[in-house]
């Protein structure tokens, strides 16, 4: 295997005595598009919050870019260039489109401490945050507010919002889930767009978005890893079948 | 497309809605000594108006419940009391020698009570301040149940002598304009901006590299230095500082201003103070009542109109223009 960005290495995370995630390697190659998928309860979501430290390993070590952030607090990650999205749409309701990606832009100014600054001093980056925008297709709404604007347009602004802090990589949690149609082809449209100079790892349940966009594929069956490898590999393995289908064979 | 001009639209309405609301408000009570107003009671209102601006930074944009700003009114007014006598500072001086020792106290308070949220956060700031209570409670400078009376209002820079009623009144106004356009300022800062992504959604904010603690620290610290500027004031003009500013039902009662007048608007804090400080003034003869009236106006506030009688109005105001 090539160059890799983002390894875990015996990831394990205990709920009271139920374990979510057990011993998990996960090796993430640089510039590829890595998807992570399992039946519902499999564990991926708890992972996902693993490498990110929104919840804190049992045991385990997580290295990015060769570094160990295992200790690493949340924001200090994101500040390396690891950025996550979340599964229900994470946007900041109550402002605007242009305002949303901008609060991501401004983190790039440093510590906004600022408080007796006018926040005129922002608008130097609107340029970039109506590109931003543009470039996911919400040129309409730049002005609107968030929490108005329909679902599969929320997935977009946040992946906009996301891209603003230009990442190394992006850890998106089920970019499609609840989408229609439309919205599916776009937003996968867009990943492949965006995973063109960075490492993506996805959590996603639309098989046909999986098979047309990852490399590679980890599936996670109760908390543990099932199979690796592309989508032929993994789609032939009569484990994976087994764990997706076991009721209907059982 | 139209619609979006229109957010534009209403955004600028609202900008200059509020500073003709800043400069009407100012000239309002620049005149008040002139139209029949008693200036104590002004200035009684101005000093809890801005105790409730101060409050309102925190809830309102911060969306932080604290239980315990009491502290920050007391422990602002005993110091300033203390130094004005005492010390035989200069008023200036002994302002902000109260305001420094809360923003202090806000320091190492915050720093306990920002770790949790919600309801505990609430419970943890109300604990601080009840200790603080008997701390003010048992330590002799204070002088217990009496408080420090006859604090000397003095000459302000050496040249304003504030014992003229007009020299305090207008001294209360600039300083409570000043803090009035500095909280607005914060509301509209980048750090503003970063503030409210807290509130709104901290998970993703914190995901945007954004260390929400720290914001909210600072959100909590100029709350309490905010809050010791109205409590340090409140001492001059009063001449006493007393057990029931840093009584928990302070606590109460600024929640209450705040709620009443409209949380997170700018203008609704002052409102809320006002109408309180009114009710108070004028129920006065009727003793204990006050308390069950002004608790009524809370449960009838939280059930009938929640955005207080700011928000309210605004709500009306955008709903109508459409």
């Amino acid at each position: 295997m090539g160059d890799i960005i983002l390894e875990a290495r015996g990831l394990t995370k205990e709920f009271k005595g139920f374990v979510a995630v057990n011993d998990v390697n996960l090796a993430v190659e640089r510039g590829t598009i890595h998807a992570l998928i399992g039946p519902n309860g499999a564990g991926k979501t708890t992972c996902f919050n693993l490498l990110t430290h929104f919840i804190t390993p049992t045991s385990g070590r997580i290295f990015f870019n060769g570094r160990d952030i295992t200790g690493s607090r949340p924001a200090a990650i994101a500040r390396q260039g690891l950025v996550r999205s979340f599964q229900i749409s994470a946007v900041f309701p109550h402002l605007t489109v242009l305002e949303n990606v901008r609060i991501a832009l401004q983190r790039k100014r440093g510590r906004s401490l600022d408080f007796w600054r006018s926040e005129r001093v922002l608008t130097s980056l609107d340029t970039r945050a109506r590109e931003l925008i543009d470039a996911v297709g919400l040129a309409r709404f730049v002005d609107s507010t968030a929490g108005e604007l329909p679902y599969g347009r929320k997935r977009a602004l946040e992946i906009a919002t996301t891209l603003a802090l230009d990442p190394e990589m992006l850890l998106l949690d089920e970019p499609t889930a609840g989408m229609t149609h439309e919205d599916v082809d776009r937003i996968a449209a867009l990943i492949r767009k965006v995973a063109a100079d960075r490492t993506v790892l996805m959590v996603e349940h639309n098989l046909s978005v999986v098979s047309t966009l990852s490399d590679h594929i980890t599936v996670l069956a109760r908390g543990e890893v099932l199979a690796q490898g592309n989508y032929e590999t993994v789609s032939t393995n009569p484990a994976v079948v087994e764990a997706y289908l076991g009721a209907a064979h059982g | 497309m139209a619609a979006i001009a229109e957010v534009a639209a209403v955004r600028a309405a609202r900008r200059n809605g509020i500073v003709t609301g800043t400069v009407v408000m100012t000239v309002l009570l620049a005149i008040a000594p002139f139209i029949g107003l008693y200036p104590v009671f002004v200035m009684k209102g101005l000093c809890f108006a801005l105790f409730a601006c101060a409050f309102n930074l925190l809830l309102g944009f911060g969306g932080l419940l604290s239980f315990g700003h009491s502290m920050f009114l007391g422990t602002a007014g005993y110091i300033t009391a203390f130094t004005a006598k005492e010390v035989g500072l200069d008023p200036a001086l002994a302002i902000l020698a109260g305001t420094a020792a809360s923003a202090a106290l806000g320091v190492i308070v915050g720093g306990l009570a920002i770790r949790r949220q919600g309801i505990y956060f609430a419970m943890i700031t109300l604990a601080i301040a009840q200790m603080m209570y008997f701390f003010y409670l048992q330590m002799p400078f204070t002088h217990g149940e009496d408080g420090i009376q006859a604090v000397p209002r003095g000459r302000l820079f050496g040249v304003i002598d504030l014992t003229h009623p007009l020299a305090m009144y207008y001294t209360v106004l600039v300083i409570f304009v000043a803090a009035f356009v500095l909280i607005y300022r914060v509301i509209h800062s980048p750090f503003g901006q970063v503030l409210k992504a807290i509130r709104e959604n901290e998970p993703r904010a914190i995901s945007l590299g954004y260390d929400a603690d720290r914001y909210k620290l600072l959100a909590f610290v100029l709350s309490a230095t905010l809050s010791g500027l109205a409590g340090a004031v409140k001492a001059i003009v009063f001449q006493l500082a007393a057990l029931t500013d840093v009584h928990w039902t302070m606590s109460g009662e600024v929640v209450l201003m705040t709620l009443l007048g409209g949380m997170g608007t700018i203008f609704g804090p002052v409102v809320g103070a006002f109408v309180i400080v009114t009710l108070e003034n004028y129920l006065a003869s009727l003793g204990e009542w006050v308390t069950v009236i002004t608790g009524a106006i809370f449960v009838l506030c939280v059930l009938a109109f929640r955005r207080g009688i700011v928000g309210e109005i605004a709500a009306w105001w955008s709903a109508h223009r459409r």
